[in-house]
């Protein structure tokens, strides 16, 4: 009786525990590069909570790895959040196939994805079903210091193709000026030149095409030309000293502090080389970006924009509400929020207002205006094929391989995934 | 079934266990032996052959474990390059364990092992880098050898000279592990040495220096024969810990640069985990597994002498 007792006592406290809970609605987030990204949350939360009284919002951090090693125990896990936070590309395809995610296609009504850019509703989807809500973007440019260039007499401007831009690193090396910065350690840096080049010169179709294994896959010449052509700019060696020893953080502190021309980066830079960089301001003014250039015969626009897109994924089972927290997390008012802070560049289709600084705003329209969207490669590919094209672009930059070895590389991941 | 000592009677099973428990034996079998069994089954012997189990599957860490795929893991484990420049890297830090560290931590421990308090403050000086984190140690050498802000790049500023970046040189970037890991180590082996020379007998050295035996005779004829116990024991650690150096990698170099630098655990990390080839990963972890044993079980017969007495 005792027994019967105690075990009637602990079902009723789990009962009552899970229906606590029930209207509750728990995210995992990773945690922000600013500061004010934290607070930006919290705020969010309180707004809901005050909108809705009886739902509680909470929201987790994790920093970036813990959160990727983490994720895949937790989502098979009791202990799931409502939602989390997504890199989308290959590990968000993973997670719908594996069964995890919840369809909330039938809770998006056309007025409500007006709200996003298309490519972001295409990014959070999987077989034609929606699994969550995007939020902001990232956008890779070519960003320049314009008191070097002036001082080694190029004009960035004028450079509209990968032969201009070849021409100008030796220009500026003639000046005895680094022509680029790169942070070699963190490979994906380099990767970035690397997807670039594919993307300006497969098209984002031939991308895609080969993600399917169409058309030889990685093997497709426009890859290994892709190739080529990095191999062309790193025969000038053109980086720092120490390139392949140097993180990501620590080269856009050496970019910021002008000890190089050229920076491949997303919008973040903007922040980060004021941060990292010794003197703590960067460059300032100085900062201007040009869009990465053409390559000739390419089929890729040179009007399309690659980075990033992030956003918040619902897990199968969870609480009510959790939907219209993101609905209301995303909506306009949130989003333009944001991009006041500086936080991010917002998906929304409206919500570029808040954007003070004038090389955001420009980037954030011209992804708007962007025909196509070209997602990180590496966040594309899923984590093992694209581990394996960061690697590759790195060995190619340092001459350890070939551009057909390295198109090869990635094959072989590809094939094995 | 033939008697198991002489002159002991053969017992069935039943009147064994009938005997043990007159002895009291079963009670106390009863009480002790299974909580140690079923943890060491559960957090040891399990989790090993459910590694083994999953080395031959592909998952990538979400779902249901069912491509089933053979030995195709391994197949590929045996043609990596990065895995073979792995097992090449651990073996080189097994040697510079050997002889390099081990000779290095004799050495000083033959100088400072007396009792003076000039030798505790040295002791203590050598030990500090082992009580330091392995992670911490990566990272503060980092910083050492980075050319730019470091101290390697202050030294050559002030020298006038090019700054010097030895961890992105893939000729030279394992060397400067190997020297980490020598730096981090030693003071270990050392204190295994301190504790081994300060139990050798005084009046044997005493019964030496009697019989005319100058500093080295005295090292050699009879310090180091009665303390080759602790020497084997060290080189034991010294083997099994180089293979599995992980921490010290990561912040120095994270395998690169061109995967290089990795170990066998680092390129477990690298390629298994955060790749999400979880199945990937477990095959590296039964090989490494397999090392271990192969290298503990053959110690033991060949440097350790028979039955295995240290």
């Amino acid at each position: 009786m005792k027994s019967f007792c105690l075990g009637a006592a602990t079902v009723l406290g789990l009962t009552l525990a899970g229906s606590a809970l029930a209207d509750d609605v728990r995210m995992l987030a990773i945690e922000p590069n600013v500061p004010e990204g934290r607070q930006y949350y919290l705020d969010v939360a309180k707004a809901y909570e005050a909108a809705n009284p009886g739902t509680k919002v909470q929201f987790d951090f994790l920093d970036d790895t813990s959160f990727k090693s983490k994720l895949p125990t937790l989502l098979q896990s009791s202990a799931r959040p409502d939602a989390f936070f997504t890199w989308t590309g290959g590990v968000f395809a993973e997670q719908a196939k594996a069964g995890v995610l919840k369809d909330i296609s039938a809770e998006f009504t056309d007025a409500d994805r007006k709200n996003y850019s298309p490519s972001g509703i295409q990014a959070m989807s999987h077989d034609g079903k929606l699994y969550g809500a995007p939020m902001y973007a990232a956008s890779v440019v070519l960003w320049y210091n314009k008191a070097l260039v002036e001082k080694a007499g190029v004009d960035p401007k004028a450079i509209k193709n990968w032969e201009d831009l070849l021409a100008a690193s030796k220009k500026i090396q003639g000046a005895g000026i680094v022509p680029i910065v790169m942070g070699g350690k963190d490979k994906w840096p380099i990767a970035l030149f690397y997807g670039q080049l594919a993307a300006r010169i497969a098209g984002t179709d031939g991308v895609a095409a080969a993600d399917k294994g169409e058309n030889e896959g990685f093997n497709n010449p426009a890859f290994i030309q892709a190739g080529e052509a990095l191999k062309q700019l790193a025969d000038l060696k053109p980086f720092q000293p120490g390139y392949m020893d140097t993180t990501q953080p620590k080269a856009a502190g050496l970019f910021g502090d002008g000890k190089g021309a050229f920076y491949l980066a997303g919008n973040f830079l903007v922040g980060a080389q004021a941060q990292n960089s010794a003197s703590g301001k960067g460059l300032s003014d100085d900062l201007d970006f040009i869009t990465f250039p053409a390559v000739e015969g390419g089929k890729g626009d040179p009007a399309d924009t690659f980075g990033g897109v992030n956003g918040w994924l619902v897990t199968k089972d969870a609480s009510k509400p959790t939907v219209d927290f993101l609905k209301f997390l995303t909506n306009n008012k949130n989003q333009t929020e944001g991009g006041r802070l500086k936080i991010w560049l917002p998906i929304g289709t409206d919500a570029q207002s808040g954007i003070a600084d004038p090389r955001l705003r420009r980037i954030a329209e011209d992804l708007s205006k962007a025909p196509h969207h070209q997602l990180y490669l590496d966040q594309m590919l899923g984590a093992s094929v694209g581990a394996a094209l960061n690697d590759a672009a790195a060995q190619i930059v340092t001459g350890d391989i070939s551009p057909e070895e390295a198109a090869a590389l990635v094959e072989e991941a590809r094939e094995m995934r | 079934m033939t008697t198991m000592t002489g002159s002991r009677p053969t017992l069935s099973p039943a009147a064994r266990i009938a005997r043990m428990h007159k002895q009291g034996k079963l009670t106390a079998l009863l009480l002790f032996l299974p909580p140690a069994l079923v943890l060491f089954t559960l957090f040891v012997i399990w989790p090993i052959f459910n590694a083994a189990n999953l080395s031959f599957f592909k998952w990538s860490g979400y779902g249901a474990i069912d491509n089933f795929i053979g030995t195709q893991n391994y197949q590929r484990l045996a043609k990596h390059s990065v895995f073979h420049q792995s097992l090449w890297n651990s073996l080189k830090l097994i040697l510079a364990s050997l002889f390099i560290q081990i000779p290095l931590a004799l050495t000083l421990a033959l100088l400072i092992y007396k009792k003076t308090s000039a030798n505790t403050a040295f002791r203590l000086i050598f030990f500090a880098p082992y009580i330091l984190a392995e992670i911490a140690s990566g990272v503060i050498w980092s910083f050492i050898f980075d050319g730019d802000f470091g101290v390697s790049g202050q030294i050559a500023a002030a020298l006038g000279i090019d700054p010097f970046y030895i961890l992105a040189d893939r000729q030279f970037a394992f060397l400067a592990i190997i020297t980490v890991v020598v730096w981090k180590y030693f003071g270990y082996h050392m204190m295994i040495f301190i504790a081994a020379l300060q139990a050798v007998p005084e009046d044997l050295l005493e019964a030496a220096e009697i019989d005319g035996a100058g500093r080295w005779q005295k090292v050699f004829y009879v310090e180091l024969p009665l303390i080759m116990h602790a020497i084997k024991l060290s080189a034991f650690f010294a083997i099994v810990g180089a293979l599995q150096v992980f921490d010290i990698i990561i912040p120095l170099t994270n395998g690169g640069p061109s995967n290089s630098t990795h170990s066998i655990v680092s390129y477990l990390y690298t390629y298994g985990l955060a790749q999400l080839n979880v199945g990937y990963g477990a095959a590296v972890g039964v090989v490494l597994f397999i090392l271990c044993m192969v290298t503990a079980f053959s110690y033991r017969r060949l440097a350790m002498g028979k039955g295995g007495a240290l």
